[in-house]
């Protein structure tokens, strides 16, 4: 896109140790955003950082084991209604529920950071590699990974988790099985992207001169390519994170999830409760659900933002202004709802779509740049 | 999600064009209809190739119930002992003709079965959709119009955590609101027993509840059915309306800043029309390329929202072919699935193209 001129040259490019903090990718984007923006990016990083936290302390602030049963007094009592020893109850199993909830968390964030790693090295590798050399090799798995994007995540989880842990799983394996299943459906994802950035980075003239100095192939990837490539993997993995929790959770909701002694996992517990719900009894629902929301929201809204800061079109008012001055400057719009001004036909094709969407007008610049 | 599967090689084709000028819609739509096969045929080969890497299906299924010579004996009858390439390329073949296998737990062809039930989940991702429509580009247009304001804030909050709650999450809620709190709607399934009975003695069947009750001529059925459908519909719906709001809102965005919304305005024309007809016109295209798309969402929520629900669909059988581990009737599902997924990319991708001419080039 012609009037973007800030996104495509990758912030890498720039030196200075003084500028290294306000680089890092989050704090940029802090400083970069305003107003209602930032107040969204806060929020989900309050939230997300809070889970974190969670996760990594849940053994020392639950009250009770995942898999505990009964204390001093005896076995906790199955449905017991939330207050007294149990601040939100407990579930049909027996276990408290509170404690479970926070436990989650754990489970979660192993299988996101599992599945999220293995993804970008298997996604970030083949879109080099792909988009590098080119030939056949890149227009079969092109091919490949489009299939694979265009089907339902959900499904071809359940397939694959078939495959690792013949739909058992215990502790480390059904974790590490969720995981896989999941990191499958997000390789497409850095693939396309890696792979449309490579396109396009290869043509400029910083690499044409590396190889005239004789750098190898594998140098002029990893050290020019890969550097500037990266560029967008920060959105990508914010929104595969919220997209982990929620295909674990339904690989958890279909059966597919870890065994209450072996860990605890929200997407299993909502399976649990779904006979409850008829009998009105609510908590062992609602918890458990509302940890899936709020972390989901908490990520969504940090990928989100950092999203619109990447997309001029849709980053905050003084931003656009910058960018975009030159047509700032001659079109009158009322109201001030200048939207990247003339960006006319691109401003249709480019954000096009939802969640994930958005990340393919990179795609498709990465195209247009080279076009 | 998945903005089309078409769309990164819809680039490379400008490139090729460019060198060889020419080519119209006809052009284009050979070439989508062409790419539809690799597709499946990528997806059919993984699921065969994964599904059949833990082992033959009949051991899967009935290993532990029958003794080792039964089994063997069955395996031999179904044909699972010879060599895996000889399987795969007569799986190939059958898929072709259509024949996807016959179920272990229930020995029906697999065929039959996706008959039976698809049509339950087309219903259900029928009003999903309306729901998705009626909720989402209403209020995309707002949240577009009060851009930054109060009002975009909290919808776009409303579309995130549409996102954020997964199907199964939402349906609890809203059943126990309304079925077991308020008992307005009913709790599960797709129609009263009664109602069931009385759409089974119809001479011609759809299976899609709504016509049926139609048919028997008797609106307390046609109520009772569509009673049924209600929240299932907004579970799976709202799940939809997010990514529509999200886009019609991107959209609309974009179209309310060109000059001939302007020209409009200082034409006079009201606020509510430039934003419901002179902005909201163009944004509808890129709306109509992620419809393709959404359905692989739905779909997926399908799966979920049907289980939660006791929708019996697809995804419902899906969810009990894995829970009696019958993976012929999983595999089935899944490459039939596969196969409607490219199928209505296809179909998307041309009516895109027909509507827009820039996307064909």
């Amino acid at each position: 896109m012609s009037h973007t001129p800030d996104t495509t040259s990758a912030p890498v490019r720039r030196g200075g140790l003084a500028a290294l903090w306000n680089r890092l990718p989050v704090v940029h984007q802090v400083k970069q955003s305003m107003g209602l923006q930032r107040g969204m990016l806060v929020t989900g990083l309050v939230i997300t950082g809070l889970f974190v936290l969670t996760a990594i302390f849940a053994p020392v602030i639950s009250p009770y084991g995942y898999s505990q049963l009964r204390d001093a007094n005896g076995p906790f009592g199955a449905q017991v209604a939330p207050g007294g020893a149990h601040i939100l109850g407990t579930t049909v199993g027996g276990y408290d529920v509170l404690s479970r909830v926070l436990w989650g968390a754990q489970t979660a964030l192993f299988v996101i950071v599992v599945a999220v790693l293995l993804s970008i090295f298997a996604g970030v590798f083949l879109g080099l590699v792909s988009g590098y050399f080119g030939g056949w090799l890149d227009r079969i798995l092109v091919v490949v990974c489009d299939a694979v994007y265009a089907f339902p995540s959900l499904l071809l989880a359940i397939v694959m988790s078939i495959v690792i842990s013949g739909g058992k799983s215990d502790l480390v394996g059904g974790v590490v099985a969720a995981a896989i299943s999941i990191t499958v459906v997000f390789i497409p994802q850095y693939f396309r992207v890696i792979r449309a950035e490579t396109v396009r980075i290869k043509a400029e003239a910083y690499v044409e001169s590396a190889r005239v100095l004789g750098a190898s192939n594998g140098r002029i990837m990893f050290r020019h390519v890969l550097r500037n490539a990266t560029r967008t993997l920060p959105l990508i993995f914010t929104l595969n994170s919220s997209e982990a929790i929620l295909t674990l959770a339904g690989l958890g909701f279909l059966g597919f999830g870890i065994e209450p002694s072996a860990a605890a996992e929200w997407g299993y517990d909502l399976n649990k409760a779904l006979s409850d719900v008829t009998s009105g009894i609510w908590w062992t629902s609602l918890f458990p659900g509302l940890a899936i929301v709020l972390v989901v929201l908490g990520i969504t809204l940090v990928g989100e933002s950092l999203n619109d800061l990447a997309d001029p079109r849709l980053r905050g008012r003084r931003s656009v202004g910058k960018v975009v001055s030159v047509v700032a400057a001659t079109s009158v719009v009322p109201g001030g709802t200048l939207t990247g001004g003339p960006g006319g036909l691109d401003g249709l094709e480019g954000g096009a779509d939802g969640i994930d969407a958005d990340i393919d007008s990179f795609t498709d610049e990465g195209f247009e740049d080279r076009s | 999600m998945t903005t089309v599967a078409a769309r990164p090689t819809a680039p490379q084709g400008i490139r090729r064009k460019r060198t060889s000028p020419g080519g119209g819609i006809g052009r284009y739509i050979a070439v989508r209809f062409l790419l539809i096969f690799p597709t499946i045929f990528i997806l059919v080969s993984m699921v065969f190739w994964l599904m059949r890497a833990t082992g033959d299906p009949i051991t899967a299924a009935l290993g532990g119930r029958l003794t080792a010579d039964q089994l063997a004996e069955r395996i031999h009858a179904a044909g699972y002992d010879r060599p895996i390439l000889v399987q795969y390329f007569e799986y190939l073949g059958q898929i072709f003709t259509g024949n996807f296998g016959t179920t272990i737990s229930t020995n029906k062809p697999v065929v039959d079965v996706l008959l039976t039930y698809g049509v339950a989940t087309a219903e259900l991702a029928f009003y999903a959709l309306l729901v998705a429509f009626i909720v989402g580009i209403p209020l995309g247009m707002v949240a577009a119009y009060f851009r930054d304001k109060g009002q975009d804030a909290s919808l776009r909050i409303f579309a995130i955590l549409c996102y954020a709650t997964p199907v199964f999450f939402s349906g609890l809620l809203l059943k126990l609101i309304f079925s077991v709190w308020l008992k307005v709607l009913p709790v599960a399934g797709r129609a009263t027993t009664g109602s069931e009975l009385q759409m089974q003695f119809l001479p011609s069947k759809t299976g899609i509840y709504t016509i049926d009750a139609i048919m028997t001529g008797n609106p307390a059925v046609l109520m009772d059915v569509l009673a049924h459908a209600v929240l299932p519909a907004i579970a799976l719906g709202l799940l939809t309306a997010g990514v529509f709001l999200r886009l019609v809102r991107t959209n609309v965005i974009g179209t309310l800043g060109t000059d001939y919304v302007d020209a409009a305005r200082s034409r006079g024309v009201s606020e509510f029309r430039l934003v419901s007809k002179h902005a909201y016109r163009p944004a509808l295209i890129p709306i109509i390329t992620v419809i393709g798309l959404q359905i692989a969402l739905l779909l997926g929520g399908a799966v979920l929202t049907e289980t939660t629900f006791e929708w019996k669909g697809l995804g419902f059988m899906l969810s009990e072919f894995l829970k009696a581990r019958d993976f012929v009737a999983v595999q089935g599902i899944v490459a039939l699935l596969a196969v409607i997924v490219a199928l209505s990319n296809f179909i998307v991708d041309i009516i895109a193209a027909i509507i827009d001419p820039r996307v064909r080039y």
